[in-house]
């Protein structure tokens, strides 16, 4: 759910670009945070916890608390509350630590 | 009461209400600000010396209501959104009531909307008698409402749309 | 190695007055901000600020951010790095090691540093506290306010401080459903002003309340369902008082903590103090820590409002610079005058915590 019209702000969007979750396309605008890009798509569980996997979402979404790593283009543990999207990003459900390959 | 739920009981806001005299002479402007914060733009704001000057800028705003003229240029000045300006000369049963409202849609001039009292409660309809949404305003637009004469004290906001429970 | 006089860590609005109080000195100032735009937390407040024109009372906080950051770009004297993290700091020779872009590094030796690197939310320990849909209250500022993506459709916001308030505004204007404010104390914690904008709203406020559990949709894993209950005057939740709330979105709007790494690398002396938000470095009058040369500013220092963060970067970056000697003899005039909005800003009632934080961590 995008904010179209808002009594104060005025948003600056990026070109609408193509990326996957999970193997499914999505769609979302270049730049902006993964996350956000992921929620406005109904994407809230990112991650599953390491010991007793439970489903995580973000939870400062300023790049301080590590709530919402995932695996970006095969790179596990990426913040995607900051990190950008880009045209065709490979963005997956992160189970545990990650693997690095 | 204003330290448990953000809704004025009468006693909290008796002092802060122009007397009848002044009301009856014309548009007024009341200063629903209850607690001492560092804060002092309505002072700067208003261009005919009513607010007094803050000796500390926590002070509560003190207001000449004899020098009030009404005008409004306090209003979105407010970071509180807590002047509204009351007009109970408007007519002989309406009076009307300026607020800010930064909400969208935004009412039209002569649109009819629901009028709702300090904590949000529906208590009844009102006309749109003027909206201001000039550069000065800020994004803050002032509406305009004509309330029934009783309600001139109790009208603090407006929803668009409205009529429905 | 690049060398700086002063390095200033973080944009938000103690980082961009230091950096311009310094340059108006005449020092060399380096500004390093992890994001990819300056204004820190500013971006997202939508509302008019408080305070006087000193601190711009009246403008809204983005517009602020707006107005600095222009200020910032237009002075020759002051370099800007975005995309940039400290990330290190290296106490034996004082180097900064900073993230400039993915995976590239740089080492910076400054001769002064400024830290106003802000704070971070709070939590709150309930049962199922972990569940997707419950955020910080600055988060889904974040989300809404500055990349326009709603949180969901129905909130419950856990707080009535000043954000707890200002954030269920937000989220009213844009079109989400606030079904209640509640707030662990006895009394609302934030300007009764921000308080009134949302009763109006028909937004109830519950003092006495907490949450007692979070409850997951089964097909989604995300909250569904929050139940709240009310404690009593020993802050012992009540039986038999919870109430039950259908909402996609919870808010934990608790506080905010010190955001203090660099200094504790640093060494600088910390000292826990409560009604600043937690571990905060003891510093000297010109916001110096204990570390000569490191600097601090805004809610690292100790969490409070924009307006008292943008008077202590004035102060820091007035001081980091007439340490290095830039000072055109009108320094010590111009960082009295901070002071004394500082002391103005925080002397009325709602100013009694910070004063009482303050007088401890002086102690």
């Amino acid at each position: 759910m995008r904010i179209e019209e808002h009594p104060i702000l005025t948003f600056k969007r990026g070109r609408e670009v193509e990326f996957t979750f999970n193997g499914k396309k999505m769609k979302g605008f270049e730049g902006e945070p993964i996350a956000a890009a992921l929620h406005a798509n109904g994407v809230r569980v990112l991650s599953y916890s390491k010991k007793l996997k439970r489903p995580r979402g973000f939870y400062c979404a300023i790049g301080n608390c590590s709530s919402c790593l995932m695996t970006v283009n095969g790179e596990p543990n990426v913040r995607v509350c900051t990190e950008k999207l880009r045209e065709g990003m490979v963005i997956e459900t992160q189970e545990g630590r990650g693997e690095l390959n | 009461m204003l330290a448990t739920n953000g809704i004025p009981t009468a006693e909290e806001l008796a002092p802060r209400i122009p007397p009848a005299e002044r009301l009856k002479k014309g548009p007024v402007a009341v200063i629903e600000c209850f607690q001492k914060i560092p804060c002092n733009p309505c002072y700067t704001a208003c261009r005919v010396g009513a607010i007094e000057k803050f000796e500390d800028i926590n002070d509560l705003p003190r207001i000449d209501f004899e020098k009030c003229t009404g005008c409004g240029l306090c209003i979105s000045k407010c970071p509180g959104l807590a002047i509204f300006v009351v007009d109970e000369t408007y007519s002989e049963s309406e009076a009307t009531v300026s607020m800010p409202f930064e909400f969208l849609p935004l009412p039209e001039e002569g649109q009819e909307v629901d009028l709702l009292d300090r904590s949000g409660a529906v208590v009844g309809r009102g006309r749109v008698v003027k909206v201001r949404k000039g550069k000065y305003e800020d994004r803050t637009p002032i509406v305009t409402v004509t309330v029934p004469k009783h309600l001139s004290m109790v009208v603090r906001n407006i929803r668009v749309g409205g009529g429905k429970k | 190695m690049k060398h700086a006089q002063i390095a200033v860590i973080g944009g938000g609005p103690a980082g961009l007055m230091a950096a311009l109080a310094a340059a108006e000195m005449g020092a060399g100032v380096t500004l390093i901000d992890r994001n990819s735009r300056l204004g820190g937390q500013l971006v997202k407040q939508t509302h008019k600020f408080f305070g006087s024109e000193k601190q711009y009372a009246s403008v809204r906080g983005v517009d602020i951010a707006e107005i600095l950051s222009e200020k910032i770009k237009e002075n020759p004297k002051i370099e800007v790095m975005l995309n940039s993290t400290v990330v290190a700091y290296y106490p034996d020779d004082g180097v900064l090691g900073i993230e400039v872009e993915e995976k590239k590094w740089v080492k910076m030796k400054a001769e002064r540093i400024v830290v106003a690197t802000g704070a971070s939310e709070k939590f709150l320990l309930f049962e199922n506290n972990d569940l997707p849909g419950i955020y910080g209250a600055g988060a889904v500022q974040t989300l809404m306010n500055e990349h326009g993506v709603l949180p969901g459709k129905n909130v419950l916001m856990v707080g009535a401080g000043n954000i707890g308030l200002i954030v269920s505004y937000q989220l009213m204007q844009a079109g989400v459903n606030v079904k209640a404010i509640i707030d662990a104390a006895p009394t609302i914690g934030g300007y009764w002003v921000h308080a009134s904008k949302v009763a109006r709203l028909g937004v109830p406020i519950l003092t006495s309340y907490t949450v007692k559990a979070a409850y997951p949709n089964k097909m989604t894993g995300a909250l569904e369902r929050a139940v709240i209950w009310k404690l009593d005057e020993n802050w012992k939740p009540v039986p038999g008082t919870e109430k039950v709330f259908n909402v996609d979105v919870m808010c934990i709007a608790v506080g905010l903590s010190p955001l203090a790494e660099i200094l504790w690398q640093a060494g600088c002396r910390m000292k826990y103090v409560p009604e600043l938000g937690g571990h905060v470095p003891v510093r000297n009058e010109n916001m110096e820590t204990t570390v000569p040369g490191i600097y601090v500013a805004g809610d690292v220092a100790g969490v409070e409002e924009a307006s008292s963060a943008m008077m202590e970067g004035r102060l820091a970056g007035l001081s980091a610079a007439q340490s290095l000697g830039y000072d055109d003899g009108s320094c010590e005039e111009k960082k009295a005058e901070v002071k004394r909005e500082l002391e103005n800003l925080r002397s009325g009632p709602v100013g009694e915590k910070i004063r009482k934080g303050l007088s401890k961590l002086a102690s």
